[in-house]
């Protein structure tokens, strides 16, 4: 996994309230057998007039001018704004696999779904949890100042702006902190207690036979 | 000693270990493997030279892209063909049992799991899947997980989790007549809202729970978390045990009894306390329908759609407005005069025998609507199918223009050949009405399998509960 320290980006806006993963990522994407592949597609029906398919290229499809990642201000955004309950919805990992290749690399919003919350930290894109109305103001400003850019410090848990005004802090676990600073993998995480596995499993064993069956 | 709740205690009998914020290790016992969310997961397994921890464990079928008419000449689409391709190599490689598109134990993964015995009280439960939630009838702890996660259990047996809060959902009373598990669901999720079980663990409780049956309790567990939670759950009873007796992966003997000694424990403490506590009177609750694109905008067949002139909240509002254009929707129109184009009666809430036996019971000797241009039924399994054609129910459905199908995921989520197209409109037994969700520019509407079937009849919304 990409180690996530400091990040300064500028910011896009989706200003939509339950963005479900099968607006972030379409079903007809998730065919795919490899991690890549789905940045042309992250929000697929929202950003092309056209219907996408994954057997087809996106390059020379028509795209939605009124979508605001479409916006030529927007472009090269790593930062995305975003409502409450972001990432309802379906357990594919596929949406952050999206929006990683996109080019994001943080989210910051009110609220997130579990499941996907849990899916970007192991994927290295940082889901930044601010209050409403820290968001609130950070829509206003973004529509406000064209090229607003925010910095947000893992290591701090600030959200500030690159002259160093603060926006607000945010919580995370400190395992998964340790994990996203240092780019670490759960699995070989995991397996330093193997031994300790193995002996819960033998256990587990004697006690509930009919699960070993 | 501190009075429990099921959560807690299942969460405390699967810890291995707990880091110092509380982040666990959790012991899986089944992992439920389909196609869709797996290939990357044995890729990478395999990139970093690790092999499964526990190959029994695992089960597997192929559900989300499988055709659901004939399936003679294979997946005509290549790119579902390899898909599926992919998981049989994978499972044939490590000796993973899987039940093959053509095997008559195939279907959806969330179907096949309890109808095996291969979901069983007290287990952990996870499959990259969000429905997991579905096995929780069981008192599992069931949850959906993404791919690193499904890695992860493939490699360690284990799961990386923090706990969840406790969450209560109590229904009493009677469900009225032509009234289901889905419209509970949907009532619940209508009251909570599609965030309202964030960040819980859901129990339900009460006399409504106790009445239903197993198939009736994984329509409630399997919506848990359209309302938020990634796991809703229910204690063991008599009802419980008897649905599992002689299924091919419970035990059996003397196996059997010391089994189900154990699992009559599975239940919450009297006292137990939960962080937050929803009671519901279910004899209130009636047939839902929903209006939007999102699962929390529900109504009940005898109201109108919503106005969003009368909401106060702008976020809400503009959501309101964009769901009803997308919906091409009026406000105040009776939901009962809303005409629909497809009928989709399957998916892992709504597919079981009792779903198509409540369906066929409502469809009898009638036909379909006019302006109805597909209806279809698609069983959860191989074996519902079987059963649903002993009893004789496929004829009831191809009698009155219903398609047959073959078992799988289909049109919940279009990922096969089964779709709306762009503006078409569908009586949907299934789970998520998102924008485009059973198809670009589709329009879903959930409802139970009675309602499904009275809208394919009537073409348009019917209160079920008048239907004679």
């Amino acid at each position: 996994m990409e180690r996530f320290t400091v990040l300064t980006g500028l910011v896009a806006p989706l200003d939509r309230a339950n963005v479900d993963t099968d607006q972030i990522i379409p079903k007809q994407f998730l065919k795919s057998i490899k991690r890549t592949g789905f940045g042309p597609n992250l929000f697929d029906a929202w950003r092309y007039l056209d219907e996408g398919r994954p057997d087809k290229p996106d390059t020379d499809r028509p795209l939605n001018s009124d979508f605001v990642l479409n916006q030529p201000r927007y472009r090269g955004a790593s930062i995305l704004l975003a409502r409450e309950n972001f990432g309802c919805g379906s357990s594919r990992e596929h949406a952050p696999w999206a929006l990683a290749e996109y080019g994001f690399r943080a989210l910051v919003a009110p609220s997130y779904a579990d499941i996907f919350f849990n899916n970007c930290c192991k994927n290295g894109l940082l889901p930044v949890a601010l209050a409403e109305g820290e968001v609130d103001r950070l829509f206003h400003e973004v529509a406000a100042f064209p090229g607003f850019r925010l910095t947000i410090d893992l290591e701090k848990q600030t959200v500030a702006t690159p002259d160093g005004g603060e926006v607000g802090r945010f919580d995370i676990d400190p395992f998964r902190k340790y994990a996203l600073l240092n780019g670490l993998d759960d699995i070989g995480l995991t397996l330093r207690h193997a031994d300790k596995i193995r002996a819960f499993e033998e256990r587990r064993r004697s006690e509930q036979p009919w699960l070993f069956g | 000693m501190i009075a429990r709740t099921l959560y807690d205690r299942l969460w405390e009998s699967h810890t291995v270990h707990v880091e110092e914020d509380g982040t666990t290790l959790l012991y899986i016992d089944r992992h439920l493997v389909h196609e869709v969310t797996s290939p990357q997961a044995f890729e990478g397994m395999k990139l970093a030279r690790r092999k499964p921890w526990r190959i029994a464990a695992n089960l597997a079928v192929a559900d989300h892209n499988v055709p659901t008419n004939d399936r003679s000449r294979g997946i005509a689409d290549p790119v579902s063909r390899l898909q599926v391709d992919t998981l049989d190599a994978n499972c044939a490689e490590y000796g993973i049992v899987e039940f093959r598109m053509n095997d008559p134990r195939q279907g959806i993964v969330h179907v096949i799991g309890p109808e095996q015995g291969a979901t069983l009280p007290g287990m952990t439960v996870v499959c990259g899947d969000s429905h997991t939630s579905t096995h929780g009838a069981f008192a599992c702890l069931a949850f959906g997980i993404g791919t690193s996660e499904v890695e992860h259990v493939l490699s360690t047996q284990c799961l990386l989790a923090k706990k969840m809060k406790n969450m209560l959902v109590r229904l009493e009373g009677p469900l009225a007549r032509g009234v289901t598990a889905k419209d509970a669901a949907l009532a619940v999720i209508g009251r909570i809202g599609i965030a309202g079980g964030t960040g819980c663990t859901i129990e339900y409780a009460g006399g409504t729970v106790r009445a239903l049956t197993m198939e009736g309790r994984m329509t409630l567990c399997n919506m848990s978390i359209e309302a938020g939670a990634r796991a809703g759950l229910m204690a063991v009873d008599e009802v419980t045990i008897a649905y599992l007796k002689g299924r091919p992966f419970a035990p059996r003997g003397e196996l059997w009894d010391r089994a189900v000694a154990h699992w009559r424990t599975l239940k919450s403490d009297p006292g137990a306390k939960f962080d937050h506590e929803v009671t519901i009177d279910a004899r209130s609750i009636k047939p839902q329908v929903t209006w939007g694109t999102s699962p929390e905008m529900v109504v009940t067949v005898d109201e109108r759609v919503p106005d969003p002139d009368r909401e106060k909240d702008a976020i809400r509002r503009e959501s309101m407005e964009r769901a009803l254009t997308y919906m091409g929707l009026r406000p105040n129109t009776p939901m009962t005069n809303i005409r629909i184009d497809k009928v989709f009666i399957g998916s892992c809430t709504n597919s079981r025998i009792e779903d198509l036996r409540a369906a066929a019971a409502i469809v009898r000797g009638r036909r379909l609507a006019s302006n109805v241009r597909l209806a279809m039924v698609v069983p959860g399994s191989g074996l519902v199918k079987a059963q649903a054609e002993h009893e004789g129910l496929d004829r009831i459905f191809k009698d009155a223009g219903f398609e047959w199908r073959e078992p799988g995921c289909s049109m919940c989520l279009g990922m096969n050949a089964d779709r709306l197209d762009p503006g078409e409109r569908c009586a949907s037994t299934s789970n998520r009405n998102f924008e485009g969700r059973q198809g670009t520019g589709g329009r879903t509407h959930l409802v139970s399998p009675e309602m499904a079937a009275a809208a394919a009849i009537a073409g348009h919304f019917v209160d079920v509960r008048q239907w004679r």
